[in-house]
């Protein structure tokens, strides 16, 4: 800055605030580094002491989550051909053979299904209703709000009690309709207040004009109002599928066979003698790494999103 | 046909008001879109919490639908209030409650305070430090058992590294003492991000001129940081802790992950135990008036908290 303001912080504030933040980001991050190394650590190098910062990478962690495994004895696997491929080798080096392929592959997929259905349907509701919310004369308008928000006030525990019985009873339970509907309604209520934020912002005068033009106040909705908003509708969604994408407490009540997520199945991936820690750590950071590149690519509307639209920047 | 003087008025007409009349009244749009988002709610929301509160005045148990339904009355709400574990995670909720929220608060606005400073990159590291809170919180804590594990863990190895104590002396989720801090370390360290960015709007929505009259008048940095910073941001930081709170209350993945509410029941906070009482115990009605307890507490104390934020903002 050219010229000299009051307001402005001095050089050596500057500095002393920037060492400050830098170390506390630091510190904040050696657990993610961790899990992203940890998962390219051989089983050995995972567990040393004192914990390894220089190791020898190793892909066995991935590889383990992604197979089962068997132990065979060491004449049997004298007897084998050689290994086709590296994955096998590197099984095999643990006197076992590739049993067949894990859970886990299946477990992302309804992770990517449940999270995309879910977002998909939240935010269409979410638009149509946030736009109602913004434009018109609904009744009740302020009390119908507060309850769409209040209901992400109950503990997910003790919603699930009647949704368990209402998914057994109407045959939803462990399905992946049923997940994608009860993320849905859990996430509709971010939906509409984060929308109704970002239609708000929108000059009416656009619509007006359309209308004049000719167009129906449904074309107007969908030629003006929704271009308009479509990064506010961009930002929703990627909220929404954070939501269901790390969501845990109803995917490891009411799933559990054909419907189950990755973050129920994560903890459960276990080796020889408690968990696979270099599985775990592959598992996690497959999982969490697709989230880290959102939050990159959110920062502008992050706050607005954590805070159902209550503070924009 | 086609050149009658009514189809030329018919032209001139502008083709709005045509349209309008075969387009949807506005009041109808308003219906039509709003209605959905109702039903689902309705549905998934309301309609479950009705059959909670009936639920709760019975003596049903999910595992044996067969069995005959009684109505008990208030019998289950008389219990759980009596109840003196559910007191004992009452406490635990609350010690976890209140630390959470303090170490949060303090930690986040310095952060916040320092990132204003605006010194280079501020932005970049913003955006590193809030990484935590975005992630799948089951994940996270259960990446965080392996932290905690004496001897080969990364936090045990820290803090020998930095007190000195043996890494293998202590074990943060098997000790009594220790764990129900283990959860707060969690916790604070994946939130503190949220109170931060919070905190950074409201330093953000202060406007220079106010610093510059401050200046003008004299008033010294402290003075200022107390009559002017603390008082702007303070809407923001009571939001925040409105949203920690909330988030707090209902605490289930992060803590069930981390100690499982162990050792013993230290650390059973409220969700904790509402899912042993549901889901393990299959005490239904039982469970049922207990969600329904926990909903008004919420319910009541975030109301008087918006109450009271609202005053603040006024002021």
């Amino acid at each position: 800055m050219s010229s000299y303001s009051i307001t402005e912080p001095s050089t050596p504030q500057k500095w002393f605030a920037g060492t400050l933040v830098v170390a506390y980001a630091i510190i904040t991050l050696l657990p993610l580094v961790w899990i992203i190394t940890t998962g390219f650590k051989s089983p050995v190098d995972a567990i040393a002491y004192p914990p390894k910062v220089l190791f020898e990478p190793s892909l066995e962690g991935y590889v383990n989550l992604f197979t089962t495994r068997t132990r065979v004895s060491p004449e049997t696997l004298e007897a084998l051909p050689p290994p086709e491929s590296w994955y096998e080798e590197i099984v095999r080096n643990r006197d076992m053979v590739i049993a067949g392929p894990s859970r886990y592959g299946e477990r992302f997929l309804n992770s990517v299904i449940i999270g995309f259905g879910s977002t998909f349907l939240s935010v269409f509701l979410g638009t149509l209703a946030a736009y109602a919310f913004s434009r018109f004369k609904v009744p009740l308008k302020d009390d119908l709000l507060f309850f769409i928000l209040s209901t992400r006030m109950m503990p997910p525990i003790a919603v699930a009690i009647p949704i368990f019985l209402m998914f057994r009873t109407l045959g939803l339970s462990d399905t992946h309709l049923g997940m994608i509907l009860l993320y849905t309604a859990v996430n509709i209520s971010l939906a509409v207040w984060l929308l109704k934020g970002f239609i708000d912002e929108i000059p009416r005068e656009y619509e007006e004009a359309a209308l004049i033009d000719g167009y129906t106040r449904f074309q107007a909705f969908y030629k003006v109002v929704l271009p308009q908003a479509a990064t506010g509708i961009a930002s929703t969604a990627i909220f929404c599928l954070i939501f269901s994408w790390n969501e845990y407490a109803f995917a490891v009540l009411l799933t559990s066979g054909t419907a189950q997520t990755a973050p129920p199945f994560i903890p459960t991936i276990i080796g020889v003698g408690g968990q696979d820690w270099p599985a775990v750590a592959a598992g996690a950071t497959l999982f969490l790494v697709p989230v880290m590149v959102f939050t990159i690519l959110l920062r502008k509307h992050l706050l607005r999103g954590i805070t159902f639209g209550a503070v924009r920047k | 046909m086609s050149d009658t003087p009514f189809d030329r008025a018919a032209k001139a007409t502008p083709p709005t008001v045509a349209s309008k009349i075969r387009g949807l009244s506005d009041r109808a749009i308003a219906w039509i879109f709003v209605l959905p988002t109702i039903f689902l709610l309705l549905a998934v929301n309301i309609f479950p919490l009705i059959w909670t509160i009936n639920l709760s005045f019975t003596n049903f148990r999910a595992n044996r639908p067969n069995r005959e339904v009684e109505y008990i009355g208030f019998r289950n709400y008389e219990r759980i209030l009596t109840d003196s574990d559910i007191w004992l995670t009452m406490q635990a909720t609350a010690h976890f409650l209140f630390w959470t929220i303090f170490f949060q608060v303090l930690i986040g606005f310095t952060l916040a305070w320092l990132i204003n400073r605006k010194f280079r990159g501020n932005d970049l590291w913003t955006t590193l430090i809030v990484l935590p809170m975005m992630l799948s919180p089951a994940v996270v804590g259960n990446f965080w058992t392996f932290l905690y594990q004496p001897q080969i863990g990364l936090f045990n190895y820290g803090i020998s590294f930095l007190t000195g104590v043996d890494p293998s002396s202590f074990q943060m989720i098997g000790d009594v003492t220790l764990a129900p801090w283990s959860i707060v370390i969690v916790d604070t360290w994946m939130w503190t991000p949220f109170v931060m960015l919070i905190c950074l709007a409201g330093l953000r929505s202060i406007p220079d001129y106010i610093y510059e009259a401050a200046e003008i008048d004299r008033a010294s940095q402290w003075r200022q940081f107390w009559t002017i910073t603390i008082p702007m941001v303070l809407p923001f930081l009571m939001l925040a802790v409105l949203f920690r709170g909330i988030e707090n209350f209902k605490m289930f993945d992060l803590v069930v992950q981390l100690t499982g509410g162990g050792p013993g029941s230290i650390t059973e906070l409220t969700s904790i135990n509402l899912k042993r009482e549901a889901f393990e115990k299959w005490r239904t009605g039982y469970a049922s008036a207990y969600a329904i307890i926990l909903f008004v507490t919420v319910f009541g104390l975030a109301s008087i908290y918006v109450k009271a934020l609202n005053k603040v903002k006024e002021r």
